[in-house]
């Protein structure tokens, strides 16, 4: 493995609920990311978030970590979940709740 | 740089013949779209494979050229 895709591995096993998109919770910079803030807030998980804009490595390294060519990309307890639409259409068949209320999340 | 329509739907097509696609062109400005991809071979694929089978009949133009391409997939029902 690259550093990069070291560095991506650390942030995602080392937090339960992460986001990496394009801006950050309060300034979005791109719709889809603003969808994705928007999905977890209603929901009311603690979620860390990467800004790519400020790490040109880890935007590019992101897209090969999970052979998903665009931002943002959730990860959950390790685990690729999908991007906007993925979360969209799991929070309105009621899979991401389930997701988030049964996996144990940390304050 | 935009895409046509039907560009997209001709390489999704390729990619997946079995697909069925409906584009919407959100805002007319030929740059961001809405996708609905649905196909039989889908059946038993997690949304991830789905829609990275949808990536890679795009052929690494999602996320390029192809900047906004909002998409949902499934079975025909």
């Amino acid at each position: 493995m690259t550093d990069v895709q070291n560095r991506i591995a650390q942030i995602v096993e080392g937090n339960d609920v992460v986001l990496f998109m394009k801006g950050t919770p309060l300034f979005p910079q791109c719709g889809f990311s603003s969808r994705a803030i928007s999905i977890l807030d209603h929901l009311g998980v603690a979620y860390e978030t990467v800004d790519v804009l400020q790490d040109q490595e880890i935007r590019q390294g992101i897209k090969q970590f999970s052979d998903w060519p665009t931002i943002p990309q959730l990860y959950v307890k390790g685990e690729f979940v999908g991007g906007s639409d993925i979360m969209m259409e799991m929070y309105e068949a009621g899979e991401l709740q389930a997701l988030f209320g049964g996996a144990d999340i940390g304050g | 740089m935009p895409m046509a329509a039907d560009e997209i739907v001709d390489l999704i097509r390729a990619g997946i013949p079995d697909a069925r696609v409906e584009i919407t062109d959100l805002r007319g400005d030929g740059d961001h779209y809405a996708a609905r991809v649905e196909a039989e071979s889908f059946r038993g694929l997690s949304r991830v494979k789905q829609h990275q089978a949808v990536y890679a009949a795009l052929g690494g133009r999602m996320g390029g050229v192809l900047h906004a391409l909002q998409l949902t997939t499934g079975v025909p029902t």
